[in-house]
């Protein structure tokens, strides 16, 4: 999809992680969007933590079930050949390594592959959620994210600094500039957003990272 | 075979100070709201509870939170209920924050006579703080310990006199493993129904782990209050945009005859916006994830 930027270019670009049957969960926000682009040919599994498997489209108030709801308490609907399972089958999809890929928003991200996203202590404290869980046991786990915060400061750190929510699972950072591959070796700038060159990614990371021979334009 | 079902004081007569309770929900919806409405009509405070959220302020254990009468919570997320946050830091509430994988497991455990559970989730985080590291196969885990409570509160779809229950759709979520963490379960049935007009095959919980039905005497499936609220909103913005729609129309009709070609593609235009909002999404912190 030519012409996209901010975060439309992120969910736009995470879907293209998904291969078709893959079984996926998204977490709220922009991963949620994904969604919205997938690529032709590839249908996929949403998984909702409170037991859906292929969760669909929100309803209209009119076809809302009160004995539906996804795991933000949302009306929720269910996609052909989907179904519904208790919560601890749910987890046992999460952490037993069945799901396939998740994507998941973050307040830090850091070169090692760790992700603080709960918790800001004594100002934010939503709580983990099903968030430590998809990062114990998910294959590929896909942080989508704005390069930097409100204030400016980049949000893909040398070291997080923030409580994590898990160590050294991060395998894909994707932001409005560029798509950095998470490796052994550290980040990877595998592709720059239009109009965004290296030095500027430079500029307004504080990670280190490897400038390979080839980068990709993102899409 | 005896009835297990119980008026509204019965079940009520159960709950004291101080105990331990389950509640059975997902963010305070599909939960026994009448007995929890009970609970707090009969006073019952210094609860330490165990419910997968901290609900909403006006919704299940939430309301609990939010009248002081909940004293810790076990729990995995607090977003939708900002009393509970503030009752955290202002040191009223004392939060166990858990992973929800971890949650489920910890209380599966409970009910099910296991000493605990070892899971690779939270290890390298906070959450490994005062626990117990094993390393199985060269892997590391935490071993999690069970949850258990003095009461469990269930809500059922069907019940039958004897105990026996069924949930229906995402009901079953949480409600399913609580019904056998705990000394004592009540459960809050949407309807009542004689022993034998259940199939075999779609009980999910089985008579003898039941201990009390309580059947529901209001409105047997309510609209979630959040729910009913955003739809309020999305019916008067459909309503005030209709409104201008009918105005616009009118003005344009007027006005017809001046400069009919220009006036006509505005209205079309207006037309075409999407109709009707989607659910209110309930405002959620930035970061967290659920």
């Amino acid at each position: 999809m030519a012409g996209l930027t901010g975060r439309a270019l992120i969910a736009s670009r995470c879907a293209k992680f998904f291969k078709d049957g893959d079984f996926v969960n998204l977490g709220i926000g922009v991963p949620a969007m994904c969604v919205n682009y997938l690529p032709e040919g590839v249908d996929i599994w949403m998984e909702s933590e409170i037991g859906i498997v292929g969760c669909g489209a929100t309803p209209k108030w009119e076809d809302a079930d009160p004995d539906l709801i996804d795991a933000g308490g949302q009306p929720a609907s269910i996609i052909k050949g989907g179904c519904i399972v208790d919560h601890t089958t749910s987890f046992a999809f999460i952490r037993g390594g069945h799901i396939d890929a998740t994507v998941l928003g973050t307040l830090q991200v850091d070169q090692e592959g760790n992700i603080a996203n709960w918790t800001i202590p004594g100002k934010l404290v939503p709580g983990m959620g099903g968030a430590m869980d998809l990062c114990a046991g998910v294959k590929k786990i896909i942080v989508a994210t704005d390069h930097c915060d409100k204030g400016g400061g980049s949000k893909i750190l040398k070291k997080c600094t923030l409580p994590l929510t898990g160590a050294k699972c991060v395998t894909d950072i994707v932001t409005e500039r560029c798509y950095f591959e998470v490796t052994p070796d550290g980040l990877v700038l595998r592709e720059l957003a239009p109009g965004y060159t290296v030095e500027d990614i430079k500029e307004c990371t504080d990670a280190d990272f490897i400038v390979p021979d080839e980068i990709g334009v993102m899409e | 075979m005896r009835s297990k079902v119980v008026t509204k004081e019965e079940a009520l007569a159960k709950f004291q100070d101080g105990q331990t309770i389950m509640f059975g929900d997902w963010h305070g919806q599909l939960t026994a709201d009448e007995l929890i409405d009970g609970v707090l009509e009969k006073g019952v405070k210094d609860i330490d509870a165990i419910a997968v959220s901290a609900g909403t302020p006006d919704q299940g254990v939430g309301r609990l939170i939010a009248a002081h009468r909940v004293k810790s919570l076990a729990t995995t997320h607090i977003a939708f209920n900002p009393l509970a946050r503030d009752q955290m830091f202002a040191g009223e509430l004392d939060i166990e924050f858990v992973p929800q994988g971890t949650f489920a497991e910890r209380i599966r455990c409970g009910g099910a006579g296991l000493g605990g559970c070892l899971t690779p989730t939270g290890i390298g985080t906070d959450v490994e703080e005062g626990k117990q590291k094993l390393t199985i196969n060269g892997k590391e885990y935490l071993l999690e310990l069970p949850m258990h409570a003095d009461i469990s509160l269930i809500r059922a779809w069907k019940a039958d006199t004897a105990g026996n229950i069924v949930f229906r759709k995402i009901a079953r979520a949480t409600n399913s493993y609580m019904a056998y963490a705990a000394d004592f379960v009540i459960v809050e049935a949407e309807e009542l129904v004689e022993v034998g007009e259940l199939d075999p095959e779609e009980i999910d919980v089985a008579a003898p782990i039941i201990d009390m039905v309580y059947v529901r005497t209001g409105e047997k499936k309510p609209f979630c209050l959040v729910w009913q609220r955003g739809k309020a909103k999305a019916e008067a913005k459909a309503a005030e945009k209709a409104k201008a729609e009918a105005e616009a129309a009118a003005k344009a009709e007027e006005e017809a005859k001046a400069e009919p070609e220009e006036v006509k593609e505005e209205v079309e235009e207006k037309a075409a916006e999407p109709e009707e909002e989607p659910a209110e999404e309930v405002k959620e912190e930035e970061g967290g994830n659920e």
